[in-house]
C-alpha cells in the first residue's frame, strides 16, 4: 500500500511519481467511477428500450389518460371504473395519506401511553408495557395486518348479525358502519371559524408571553386558546341553528343500509400499523424521558415548581429534543409500511399502481411514479421536522 | 491507663424494619405506593383477569392438538365439524399436519435431507462464531461466509454431483426466510460499510452517488424496491438473459438492507474522534489500512445495537417477498389458509400465531445476543 506524504507548500524536493499524488489519484478514481456509472446507465437504458420495443410496449406517461376499467374498494373522491388511470392513482394517493395520517395519530397516542407506562414505578404497568413492546417489535408488520384482517375481522358475524355498538355503530365482517354526518346550509362557516380560532389563539399566546416578559404577570393563554379553538366553531354551529343531521345505518334483512362504511381492509391496516409503530414510538419516548437528568427535576423542585409545572416546563421540552428526530423516522416508516395494503387489497397508491402495472405493463413508469411520490412525502416530512427540530433545539450561549 | 472505652466487638446488625421486607412491603412499594398507583394496579389486574384466562383457554385448554383434517377444528354448525356449537380454540392440529411444509415449502420430500444438512452446517458454523471464547474466528468466518454459501448453493439447487435439480420456485417456508436473511446480512454489512465510507469520502462524484443511492432507497417502501427488482431488472438486462425470481428478490432485499446499514455505520464513523483519524495518518497508514485497523473496529463496536436492529428489521422484511409471489414462512402459511382440507374459522388465527411465534423467537434471540455482545465488548470507555 502506498503511503501518501503531504508536502508542505514551497517544497522543492523532486515530486514522486504522479501515481502517488493523492489529488491526481482522486481525480482518476472519480473519472473511472463516473465512466462506469454512465456506461451502466446507458447499457440499462438501451436494453430497456430494446426490451420494450420487442414486447410492443410504448413508453411515456400518456397512458395515464386512458380508461382505468377497474373499481377501487374505498375512495375519498368520486371515482368509477370509467375514470382515468391518473384519477385512480390520485385515489390511491389519498388513501395512502388517509391511512398514514390516522395511523400516525393513533400510534403516537398508544406509543406515548405505553412508553410512559414502561417508566412507571408501578411494577404491573411497567411489565405489561414491556410485554407489549417486546411482542410487537419482534414480529413483521405484514403478519400483524394479516392477523387483524384474516384472524379477527374475517370471523366477525355476517352483516345481518352485526355487533351493535353504542351511537349506531355497527361492526361486521364487511367493515365498520357508522352514522354519516350531513351538513346543512352555511356549514362552511364552521371550518372558517375553526381557522380563525387557531389564528386568534396563536396571537393571544404571543401577546401573553410578551406581557409576561414585560410585567411578569402570567396569563392563562393555554385555556384561552383552547376555548377559542373549540368555542368559536361551536358558537358558529349554534348561531347557524345546528345545520347537522345524521344518516344512520339501519340493519336490514341481509345488509345494512345508509351510513358510512369503512371496509375491513382499511380497519385492519389502520389497526395493524398503529399497534406496530406504537411499540417503536414507546421505546423512543422512554429513552427520551430517561435522558433528562434527574438533577433537572430536582432543581425544578428546589425552585419551588410544582410537579405538573416541572413536567410541562422542564422535563418534556428537554425530552422532546431527543424524541423528535427518531419519531419523525417512525412516522415515515409508518407511511412507507402503509404500502403493505397491497397484501390485503386496500387500494392505496401501491395497490392501485400494481393493478395498473398488471393491466398496462408500464413497469418503468409506475415504479417511477411510486418512487417520486414516496420520495416527495419523505422529503416534505423531513423538511418540516427539521424546521420543527431547529425551533426546539437547544439555544446555546 | 486510658479512661475512655473502645468497643472491641461489633454489634450484630439489626434486622431491617419489618415494613420494608417481605412480600407485603414489595407489594406496597411496587403496586400500591400511592392511591393513583393502587387504582392503576387494580385496573390493570381487572384487564388482565379479563384477557389472560380467555387467552390461555383459547390457546391451550380448548385447543385441538391432533387430527387429520378440518373436522376436528370445525363446529357442528359448520360442514362436517365435530366440535360443539360455539366452540373456539386454537387448531394446533393444522400446524402439526402442515409443519414440514411450513419449514421446507414444496421442496421434494425425498430431497429434504439437503436443506436439513445445510441447516446443520449453518448451526455448526454459526454457533462457534457467536460464542466469544471459541478460538479461530478468522477461519470460522471464512468457512461461514465464503465456503458455506457455495456448498449450500449447490446442495440446495442441485444439478451437479448427481443431485437432482430443484427449481427455486419449489423452495418455500422458513427455509426461504432464512436464506433471504442470511444472504441479506452477508451482503448488506460489507456493502453498507462501503456505502458509508463512500458517503464520507472527499471525492464529490463518489460521495454524491452514494448519497443518492442511500437516500432514494431509504425514502421508498421496500415493496417498491422489490417490484423494481422483480419487474424492472429483467427489462434492464439484454433480452434472453433469464434472471431467477428468487435471485431478484435477493437483490431487492440486499440493496434495501445495505442502504439502511450504511446509515447506521455512518453514525459510528461520525462518533469516532478526529484524533483517531489523525493518529492513524501520523503513523503513516494508508486509507484502507487506517479504516481497517483503526476506524472501523471502533465504529462498528459503537453501533452494534443499530446493526442488529437492521438485521432484525431485514428478517421481518423478508416477509414482504410473498407480495411478489414467493412463498416464505408467512407466504406459505397464508397460502395454506385457502387449502380446503383445513379451512375453518380458527385456522388463520392459529397459523398466524404460529408464524408470529417463529418470527418473534428469531428476532428476540437476535436482540438478546446483541445486548450480550454490547456488554462483552464494552471496554469501559463509556462516558
Amino acid at each position: 500500500m502506498a503511503v501518501n506524504v503531504s508536502e508542505p507548500a514551497g517544497d522543492d524536493r523532486p515530486r514522486s511519481s504522479l501515481l502517488y499524488d493523492p489529488v491526481f489519484r482522486s481525480i482518476i478514481y472519480q473519472v473511472l467511477t463516473a465512466i462506469i456509472f454512465v456506461a451502466l446507465i446507458w447499457w440499462f437504458w438501451n436494453n430497456t428500450l430494446e426490451n420494450l420495443r420487442r414486447a410492443n410496449i410504448a413508453s411515456g406517461f400518456g397512458f395515464l389518460n386512458g380508461r382505468a376499467g377497474f373499481d377501487v374498494g374505498q375512495s375519498l373522491i368520486a371515482y368509477t371504473s370509467d375514470s382515468t388511470y391518473l384519477r385512480a392513482l390520485y385515489v390511491g394517493f389519498l388513501n395512502t395519506l388517509l391511512v398514514a395520517f390516522t395511523g400516525i395519530v393513533t400510534a403516537t397516542i398508544i406509543g406515548f401511553i405505553v412508553g410512559i407506562g414502561r417508566l412507571s414505578h408501578n411494577w404491573l404497568i411497567a411489565k405489561v408495557s414491556q410485554v407489549y413492546v417486546e411482542v410487537f417489535r419482534n414480529i413483521p408488520p405484514l403478519l400483524v395486518i394479516f392477523f387483524w384482517y384474516k384472524g379477527v375481522l374475517a370471523v366477525l358475524p355476517q352483516p345481518r348479525d352485526s355487533i351493535h355498538l353504542p351511537l349506531s355503530v355497527f361492526l361486521n365482517n364487511r367493515g365498520l358502519a357508522f352514522p354519516r354526518p350531513i351538513w346543512g346550509d352555511g356549514a362552511g362557516a364552521i371550518p372558517v371559524a375553526f381557522l380563525v380560532g387557531i389564528v386568534a389563539a396563536i396571537l393571544v399566546t404571543k401577546w401573553a408571553s410578551a406581557r409576561q416578559a414585560r410585567t411578569g404577570q402570567p396569563f392563562p393563554s393555554g385555556w384561552t386558546g383552547f376555548g377559542l379553538i373549540l368555542g368559536l366553531p361551536i358558537l358558529t354551529f349554534l348561531a347557524l341553528g345546528s345545520p347537522l343531521s345524521f344518516d344512520y345505518p339501519v340493519a336490514g334483512k341481509f345488509n345494512l343500509s345508509g351510513g358510512s362504511v369503512v371496509g375491513p381492509e382499511f380497519v385492519s391496516l389502520y389497526l395493524a400499523l398503529s399497534f406496530y409503530t406504537a411499540a417503536f414510538i414507546a421505546e423512543i419516548v422512554r429513552s427520551g424521558i430517561r435522558s433528562v437528568p434527574k438533577g433537572q427535576t430536582e432543581a425544578a423542585f428546589a425552585l419551588g415548581l410544582q410537579s405538573g409545572v416541572t413536567t410541562r416546563k422542564v422535563v418534556v421540552p428537554q425530552a422532546l429534543r431527543i424524541i423528535i428526530p427518531p419519531l419523525t423516522s417512525q412516522y415515515l416508516n409508518l407511511t412507507k409500511n402503509s404500502s403493505l395494503a397491497i397484501a390485503i387489497g386496500f387500494s392505496d397508491l401501491v395497490a392501485v399502481g400494481g393493478t395498473i402495472l398488471n393491466q398496462s405493463g408500464r413497469a418503468v413508469e409506475i415504479v417511477a411514479i411510486w418512487m417520486a411520490i414516496y420520495l416527495s412525502i419523505s422529503l416534505a416530512t423531513s423538511l418540516f421536522m427539521n424546521w420543527f427540530n431547529a425551533k426546539m433545539a437547544l439555544v446555546e450561549r | 491507663m486510658s479512661s475512655h472505652f473502645v468497643r472491641t466487638q461489633m454489634l450484630a446488625p439489626e434486622a431491617p424494619p419489618s415494613n420494608t421486607t417481605g412480600p407485603g412491603a414489595w407489594l406496597r412499594q411496587n403496586l400500591f405506593a400511592t392511591p393513583k398507583d393502587a387504582v392503576l394496579t387494580i385496573m390493570g389486574l381487572l384487564v388482565l383477569a379479563w384477557l389472560v384466562p380467555d387467552a390461555v383457554n383459547w390457546l391451550f385448554i380448548k385447543a385441538v392438538w391432533s387430527g387429520a383434517d378440518r373436522t376436528v377444528c370445525a363446529t357442528t354448525e359448520q360442514l362436517g365439524g365435530i366440535q360443539p356449537a360455539g366452540w373456539s380454540g386454537a387448531c394446533w392440529a393444522f400446524v402439526q399436519s402442515r409443519f414440514t411444509t411450513f419449514i421446507f415449502g414444496r421442496y421434494p420430500i425425498e430431497e429434504r435431507w439437503r436443506p436439513i444438512l445445510v441447516g446443520v452446517m449453518l448451526v455448526a458454523l454459526l454457533v462457534p462464531l457467536l460464542i466469544p471464547k471459541v478460538p479461530r474466528k478468522g477461519l470460522n468466518a471464512l468457512l461461514l461466509f465464503v465456503i458455506f454459501p457455495v456448498v449450500a448453493f449447490y446442495l440446495l439447487l442441485g444439478g451437479v454431483f448427481g443431485l437432482s435439480h430443484v427449481e427455486t420456485s419449489n423452495w418455500g417456508g422458513l427455509m426461504v426466510t432464512l436464506i433471504l436473511s442470511f444472504v441479506g446480512i452477508a451482503v448488506s454489512l460489507p456493502a453498507g460499510i462501503l456505502l458509508a465510507l463512500g458517503r464520507r469520502s472527499r471525492m464529490p462524484v463518489i460521495k454524491s452517488l452514494c448519497v443518492i443511492f442511500i437516500e432514494v432507497i431509504r425514502g421508498v417502501p421496500l415493496i417498491t424496491v422489490l417490484f423494481m427488482a422483480s419487474v424492472m431488472l429483467p427489462l434492464f438486462l439484454p433480452a434472453g438473459v433469464n434472471f431467477d425470481k428468487f435471485l431478484r428478490a435477493l437483490v431487492g432485499v440486499s440493496l434495501f438492507a445495505a442502504a439502511y446499514m450504511a446509515e447506521v455505520i455512518r453514525g459510528g464513523l461520525q462518533a469516532i474522534p478526529k484524533g483517531q483519524y489523525e493518529g492513524a495518518d501520523s503513523l503513516g497508514l494508508g486509507y484502507w489500512q487506517k479504516m481497517r485497523l483503526i476506524i472501523l473496529p471502533q465504529a462498528i463496536k459503537l453501533v452494534i445495537p443499530g446493526i442488529v436492529n437492521t438485521f432484525i428489521g431485514m428478517f421481518k422484511d423478508t416477509s414482504l417477498v410473498m407480495i411478489i409471489g414467493m412463498f416464505d414462512l408467512l407466504g406459505i402459511i397464508n397460502q395454506s389458509f385457502s387449502d380446503a382440507t383445513w379451512a375453518t374459522a380458527v385456522t388463520p388465527v392459529t397459523g398466524l400465531i404460529f408464524a408470529g411465534f417463529i418470527y418473534w423467537l428469531f428476532c428476540f434471540g437476535m436482540s438478546r445476543y446483541s445486548a450480550f455482545m454490547e456488554r462483552h465488548l464494552d471496554t469501559g470507555h463509556k462516558r
